[in-house]
């Protein structure tokens, strides 16, 4: 630790608060509802931007963690966001939170679109709501880097990533299991600071 | 005949649970293949529909797991197929977030944090590049996710806002003739 070489980071500085187990029900309650076009770009501008519960940086690795283990990305963050604030019940209740009420909202889309979804409008607007969708998770990766200010070694394994699925449908677990030990070994090498 | 079908769920999405990694989005292909191809639950244009309508609602992409259930078995399906799919990983998750924070102290930690950061990020732009590749047919429909992108980035307003246009732009486009 050379505490004097560097100025102290963000997520150094950000103190976490209290978050009781109803706030916890009631932000998840508010990212799974208003989650259109997957929950993840709504869950970081609730969790970080409106709440304060975490720091950028901290809610990344959160969320970088949730992704390499299996299952859905956002109930992985849930559960270990829920357990950090109010142990186990917390992540019961996130989990809870996060799906209840979008699940009631889709049964009725479904019936919804059983009935109309033949009519042109229907359709065209859930097209431009997918093709929409595309942009939000785009826009939401490209605020994240923006905000991470990232070095030479993030842009280089994050750049990596993008291209190895984007553009060559690499599986995921490979792609992680390959760049995270890159990114750590890059890290050790590199000891000065720019 | 009802048994034989939640027991098939359950053992579809519970199998699925614990290798889905990657999220909902990159399970889409697995799961048609075993909902449609295998148990021959429904079609594949019935799968798109439902897929389509789990993007359109809000919550978790994963919920399209439930409404899959709910299609096959109504209410007890959705029951059964939802914690199929989502109670084994968030086990593992839960236990591994343990582990994780018990380790956060050791300065090989905090680097692996550093770096699946930025992996996270190139990852989450890497899933919406390929969400666009397989809705997007054409020039306006990429310029259209391209717009909700830079909505994204440089507004402070809520994203709504321009998945609400995106909707309207679509319903204009095809009463226009061109479509997405």
């Amino acid at each position: 630790m050379q505490p004097s070489l560097q100025p102290p980071s963000p997520a150094q500085l950000f103190v976490p608060p209290h978050v009781t187990k109803a706030a916890l029900f009631l932000g998840f309650l508010k990212i799974g509802l208003i989650g259109f076009g997957g929950v993840g770009p709504w869950a970081r501008r609730v969790i970080v931007e409106e709440r304060g519960w975490m720091a950028e940086a901290d809610y990344a690795a959160v969320l970088g963690f949730g992704q390499i283990l299996p299952g859905a990305n956002t109930i992985n963050a849930a559960v270990i966001i829920g357990d950090r604030f109010q142990g186990a019940a917390g992540a019961a209740i996130a989990v809870l939170a996060l799906l209840s009420a979008p699940m009631a909202v889709l049964i009725a889309a479904a019936a919804l679109y059983d009935r109309f979804g033949s009519l042109p409008d229907v359709r065209g607007a859930l097209s431009g709501v997918a093709v929409g969708a595309a942009g939000l998770v785009i826009g939401t990766g490209l605020k994240m880097a923006r905000k991470l200010r990232p070095d030479a070694i993030a842009l280089l394994v994050g750049g990596c990533a993008l291209v190895a699925v984007a553009a060559f449908r690499a599986p995921l677990l490979a792609t992680v299991l390959a760049l995270a030990p890159i990114g750590v070994g890059l890290s050790f090498v590199r000891r000065s600071p720019r | 005949m009802k048994p034989g079908v939640l027991l098939a769920l359950a053992k579809t999405f519970g199998g699925l649970s614990l290798v889905a990694v990657g999220g909902a989005n990159a399970a889409v292909p697995e799961i048609q293949r075993q909902v449609v191809g295998r148990l021959h639950w429904m079609d594949d244009g019935a799968f798109a529909h439902l897929f389509a309508i789990s993007q359109a609602a809000p919550g978790p992409n994963v919920l399209l797991v439930s409404l899959i259930g709910w299609r096959v078995a109504g209410l007890a399906g959705l029951l059964v197929a939802t914690v199929a799919m989502n109670l084994p990983s968030s086990l593992l998750a839960f236990a591994a977030g343990r582990a994780w924070r018990r380790w956060s102290a050791s300065p090989w930690i905090g680097r692996l944090q550093r770096v699946l950061g930025p992996i996270a990020v190139g990852l989450i732009v890497a899933s919406g590049v390929v969400m666009a590749r397989t809705s997007d047919h054409g020039l306006i429909a990429a310029g259209l996710t391209a717009a909700v992108a830079a909505f994204v980035v440089f507004s402070r307003r809520s994203p709504m806002w321009a998945l609400g246009a995106a909707a309207v732009a679509g319903v204009a486009l095809n009463r226009l003739g061109v479509g997405l």
